[in-house]
């Protein structure tokens, strides 16, 4: 690399522009002094340690972290499928719990019910609010031409692939018509390929719906590619590292990927995500010898 | 391409094959049962009498053990009498294929021998009825209960420990109560049939309920799900092909406790014919029966196998030919065949 990296919080114009936007618009989800303590053999296990953060109307906010950061429970808890031991959770204003389609959910093993076909998939949702069957039909055919399935809406599940049956988790909780949709890691199974499609994917989506998202994935690039803001959590206790405002403009495209906004925050994240190994670590390698003297690999 | 080998681990067969080593799984037996009824020196461990010859105590026709037959041969040489002439025959409790084949017939034409037993057909049709009413009232108030079982903890705690207790309890134990309230009718027997599956069946299918994969029900949550469409829209309809399978292993667990349940009370049904059967020493009716409930018994399974492949289509791991068709037809290739976004209209 050339030319030196800018500071990843460096925003041009525009960028700040949009984020100024941002924050004036309502809050959508308030996480305040969120904790989530497990017993254990030698008393209880923090997972997850005030944990406060707002979300804003139409923002994109991934969460991030190393395995074990208790990003998971994060998110199950916000979609009510834990319970917090501490703390409270404010949708539009108004305290929260349990599980409501008001927060939908769309999970890395895709968890689409495999004896409807895409269409009553998707219309699950609107079943479960009482809709009636031709409106919910209806509805249900608009998700499916969003997400691009329209010749497989009678198709079973199993007859999928990994990416279509993610856009139809997707349809099935965007046609629920939630106020904010959590993601669990949903590209995490698919190949490279696959989910950079579904990525730029789920921004066209994303820029043509009226919905805020909580995007949760180990994957620095995906974070920043997708994200307005990334929430870097740590680890042991599972606390909030830091909130990185993402300086890469949008609309976003894979071009990007190589821009020096964008490696700016990837170095970032790299700190944040895996510190600088010691210097002396090398030292306690196991003393085994796997490969022969003189081979040398590098 | 080589010939595909007949023995290789976990490797589909070709269709032929499959079908060929199905044919066989009969034939082999039937095979081994044909040498030793057809070829004389291979057991036969009996000498059927032709001609008593000069020995009194010997009759044409009578069946009797080869030693006893050979000692008296010899008996007669030494005195110079006329011997006694027979060939070698098999036990009465072994008929040839042949035979039992020919009673597969005439055993519906054997009148009965005493007032009031039954014809076979007649027979037939009782233990019919006593399976049909015994499985289902065992399922209908089983399969519901053992679907609660599976989806509340807490009934499955309230009913579970004492469906195990009575589980234990060998179902015919229960003949001369069930008797004594019911009857000496097709009611006790019935009784049996249920004592003997209901408690089996509330288990098997709380335990396949239980393995509804728990992330479709958080997702349903999620989508706005409450208790009750929890239970009917996910839970059952996830596990109505497992349970569709247990149904059928049960029903096959049903016809052997109606062996049991047919001596209760009066006896009646296939299991009184067979022990009347064998009282008369027609053994080639009783294996004819015994045939008999092993065709109905496969074809019913058969049957129930079939209409489970439709019921339940997202399960046939093998397309239908309509399907297949309807797919060359519009170039449906599931895996590659994605289409570029379409957006809503702004």
């Amino acid at each position: 690399m050339s030319e030196p990296l800018p500071d990843y919080r460096d925003q041009s114009p525009a960028v700040a522009a949009r984020f100024a936007k941002i924050k004036e618009r309502p809050v959508v989800l308030e996480i305040d002094r969120l904790g989530r303590q497990f017993p254990g053999e030698h008393g209880p296990v923090v997972a997850l340690r005030d944990i406060s953060f707002k979300v804003h109307r139409r923002e994109f906010v991934c969460v991030i972290g190393p395995s074990g950061c208790g990003k998971s429970t994060l998110i199950r808890i916000i979609a009510g499928l834990d319970e917090p031991t501490s703390g409270r959770m404010l949708v539009d204003g108004k305290e929260t719990s349990g599980p409501c389609p008001e927060r939908g959910m769309v999970f890395q093993g895709y968890t689409l019910f495999p004896w409807l076909t895409v269409k009553k998939n998707v219309m699950f949702g609107l079943k479960m609010q009482g809709m009636d069957g031709g409106q919910a039909d209806r509805e249900a055919r608009q998700w499916i031409d969003l997400v691009g399935l329209t010749r497989f809406a009678d198709t079973y599940p199993a007859q999928l692939s990994g990416g279509m049956k993610q856009r139809t988790a997707i349809a099935r909780a965007l046609a629920a018509n939630p106020r904010v949709l959590l993601m669990d890691e949903p590209f995490g199974a698919l190949d490279a390929q696959t989910r950079a499609q579904m990525q730029s994917h789920l921004l066209e989506i994303w820029r043509n719906v009226d919905v805020t998202i909580l995007f949760i994935t180990h994957d620095l690039d995906e974070a920043i590619f997708l994200a307005d803001r990334i929430l870097v959590l740590k680890a042991h206790p599972g606390e909030v590292q830091e909130v990185i405002e993402v300086p890469v403009p949008r609309p976003r495209n894979l071009s990007q990927l190589n821009s020096p906004e964008f490696l700016a925050t990837r170095r970032r994240l790299e700190e944040l995500i895996h510190p600088r190994v010691d210097a002396h670590a090398h030292e306690h390698l196991p003393i085994i010898r796997l490969t022969q003297a003189g081979d040398d690999v590098e | 391409m080589s010939r595909p080998r007949w023995f290789s681990v976990r490797q589909e067969l070709t269709p032929k094959r499959s079908r060929f080593l199905g044919v066989l799984a009969f034939m082999l037996p039937l095979a081994l049962w044909s040498l030793f009824s057809y070829i004389p020196w291979l057991w036969h461990p009996m000498v059927k009498v032709t001609d008593p010859g000069d020995v009194d105590w010997m009759r044409a026709g009578l069946l009797i053990n080869r030693h006893d037959f050979d000692k008296e041969v010899a008996t007669a040489q030494l005195a110079h009498t006329h011997a006694p002439v027979g060939f070698r025959a098999n036990p009465i409790y072994f008929p040839a294929p042949h035979a039992v084949i020919r009673s597969l017939y005439t055993a519906f034409t054997t009148a009965p021998v005493l007032k009031g037993d039954l014809w076979l057909h007649q027979s037939l049709w009782m233990s019919i009825q006593t399976i049909f009413w015994g499985f289902t009232i065992s399922s209908v108030v089983g399969i519901p209960l053992g679907i609660l079982c599976g989806s509340f903890i807490a009934i499955s705690r309230l009913t579970e420990p004492f469906v195990d207790f009575v589980r234990y309890m060998p179902a015919p134990a229960f003949g001369a109560l069930m008797v004594a309230i019911f009857g000496i009718q097709l009611e006790p027997k019935i009784a049996i049939i249920v004592i003997g599956t209901f408690f089996q069946q509330v288990l098997v299918v709380a335990n396949t309920v239980r393995k509804v994969d728990c992330a479709l029900i958080e997702a349903a949550q999620t989508l706005g799900s409450k208790r009750r469409q929890l239970v009917l829209r996910v839970i059952v309809p996830a596990s109505l092909p497992d349970l569709y399978n247990d149904t059928r292993i049960l029903l096959g667990w049903a016809w052997t406790y109606l062996i049991v349940a047919e001596v209760v009370g009066v006896s009646s049904g296939i299991s009184f014919f067979i022990n009347q059967q064998a009282k008369y020493r027609n053994f080639d009716n009783v294996y004819a029966a015994i045939i008999i409930i092993g065709i109905l018994g496969l074809t019913i399974d058969q049957i129930l196998a079939f209409v489970g492949h439709r019921l339940f289509p997202w399960k046939n791991p093998r397309p239908s030919r309509i399907r297949a068709f309807l797919g060359k037809l519009f170039g449906l290739r599931p895996a590659s065949a994605e289409k570029p976004v379409q957006l809503l209209p702004q």
